[in-house]
């Protein structure tokens, strides 16, 4: 079983950079990647009939016109996608659901995260401002009236929330937190790209890193940057003829429930549960058998969990499972996203959550280079957007 | 634009016709929720009911106790006009009645709370509002 109707044929990434010298606007950023992953995936120009975007910033209206009007694409499926960090993983499963429904055949993702040029005299916007809000202060925003006031504001509050509750229902070790953060920059040294690069660090360091928000330390959390990010899914039929191996997007699942942390039907059962287990039933594929996870890691504590939701070990074993396992990509026997995840390379905005479908791309179809994984059939993706609001499962499988 | 701000740049919430009983409430000392002839009560102050997306709520007064069901302590003051305050404690509070709140801890030593602990309603004035926080009962 599983749909095998539509697959990723190429892809496009640029290294994440603290400081992004080369300022463009996000449809031009949009347009170098859509020419850099079409050419990677071996499609012309004109097969393009659908684009998947994020929120266009020139355009906060109208985003879809805007992209296919700029990029010169008559565009069958025209989609913009709004689900924060899942929005990568969120945005392949429309491309591939569009291309299987017939609604168009060959579908670009695009996730550029990359200042613009500032305007005449303007100070440069080439350091990253995350804005603290999140979008909480329009008006009549619920958020900005019962969590902004509150201090709830930015996302590590939320996500230490989350840990601090594990800790006293499951019981958590600092130690099992800091082990991901480790495991991840020891898999980031296997990729040059990555903005920790030569920068191992220890479970030591973790834990005397500054204490941020308790439990969470400055290690447990992500390095915000620039980068970008993009993604051809066509047809099965249309990616054989490609270059590469194609990705088939075998099994997908999305679930939304809440937007503050503070209305979570629960803190520690997620929504990641419904959308893993909609995934790897669609997949026909058992979580056993998986070569690779590739999972959303902004913080330590939201692979904790979203290893224990996706049906990885049982609930409250989220802990045990990552004592006792090796996640590693040279010899471990449970491979975590193999470049590093967003602790290890970086969270270039909504091309951080790309960024784990692209690694499971690389690594199916055997082009992650050094840190190659000796066999890579199946690998389960996820996205995890907001406060653990928006989740998005993917389980994708070699041709 | 949904949030007005002190001088100091503190963010403070600017009610709506739908939210305003609420805070006008607080000004009081007295903590307003709504509560569904169908299924009891909800938070935060919403048009409909959001079990049944019924019309038919009525607002009544909540006890203002609760548990802590999680916490943090920001030690940072990720809300920059709260930096003289870290280290601070944020924490979603379960209320006697049910729903789920977001509130401050205040008037407590951070390092001493915990999950489980009871806490009580408790008001600060800002200029013309007043924000809810809670502190240990």
């Amino acid at each position: 079983m599983g749909r095998r109707a539509a697959a990723i044929a190429g892809l496009a990434e640029w290294r994440p950079q603290r400081v992004w010298d080369r300022p463009m606007f996000m449809l031009e950023a949009c347009a170098a990647l859509a020419a850099e992953a079409i050419e990677d995936a071996g499609i012309e120009k004109g097969e393009v009939d659908g684009l998947v975007i994020p929120p266009v910033w020139e355009s906060p209206m109208f985003g879809p016109s805007a992209a296919a009007e700029y990029l010169g694409v008559r565009a069958n499926f025209g989609e913009v996608v709004d689900l924060g960090g899942a929005s990568g993983a969120g945005m392949v499963w429309r491309a591939a659901a569009a291309i299987e429904v017939g609604a168009c055949e060959t579908c670009l993702v695009l996730c550029p995260t990359v200042p613009p040029p500032p305007p005449e005299g303007a100070p440069d916007p080439g350091r990253l401002r995350m804005p603290a809000y999140l979008g909480g202060d329009a008006w009549g925003s619920p958020q900005g009236q019962f969590e902004i006031p509150a201090g709830l504001v930015a996302a590590t509050p939320s996500f230490a929330m989350v840990a601090k509750r594990y800790q006293a229902v499951y019981g958590l070790r600092e130690e099992t937190l800091a082990k991901i953060a480790v495991h991840a920059r020891h898999n980031a040294q296997s990729n040059e790209d990555a903005i920790f690069f030569g920068k191992p660090i220890t479970v030591d360091d973790v834990m005397r890193s500054r204490l941020v928000c308790d439990p969470l330390k400055l290690l447990e959390v992500v390095m915000p940057c620039f980068g970008g990010a993009a993604l051809v899914v066509t047809k099965a039929e249309r990616a054989r003829r490609g270059p590469h191996r194609p990705v088939f997007v075998s099994g997908f699942g999305e679930q939304v429930t809440h937007k503050s942390i503070s209305y979570a039907p629960d803190l520690l059962d997620n929504s990641i549960r419904a959308a893993a287990e909609r995934a790897f039933g669609m997949a026909g594929a058992s979580r056993a058998a998986i070569d690779l996870a590739s999972i959303y890691d902004c913080y330590t504590i939201t692979v904790l969990v979203t290893i224990e939701n996706a049906g990885f070990c049982e609930r409250g074993r989220g802990a045990a499972f990552v004592d006792e396992r090796d996640l590693r990509w040279d010899g471990g026997d449970w491979p975590l996203n193999t470049h590093g995840g967003q602790l290890g390379a970086g969270q270039p905005g909504l091309a951080g959550g790309l960024g784990h479908v692209t690694e499971v791309v690389r690594q199916v179809q055997g082009r992650a280079g050094k840190r190659q994984l000796p066999r890579c059939e199946l690998a389960y993706a996820n996205g995890t957007g907001g406060m653990m609001a928006e989740q998005v499962a993917l389980v994708l499988e070699g041709a | 634009m949904g949030v007005q701000h002190t001088p100091e740049g503190r963010p403070l919430p600017l009610p709506n016709p739908t939210t305003r009983p609420f805070f006008a409430a607080a000004r009081e000392r007295r903590l307003l929720l709504q509560h569904c002839p169908r299924d009891g009560w909800f938070f935060y102050p919403r048009s409909r009911c959001p079990a049944c997306w019924g019309a038919d709520w009525e607002w009544r007064e909540a006890s203002g106790r609760g548990v802590i069901h999680s916490f943090t302590v920001d030690r940072v003051g990720h809300l920059q006009p709260l930096r003289p305050l870290v280290p601070y404690a944020i924490a979603i509070v379960e209320l006697a009645e049910g729903p789920r709140m977001t509130a401050r801890i205040v008037d407590c030593d951070v390092d001493a709370l915990a999950i489980g602990q009871e806490v009580a309603a408790c008001y600060e004035g800002v200029g013309d509002t007043t924000l809810v926080h809670f502190t240990p009962a």
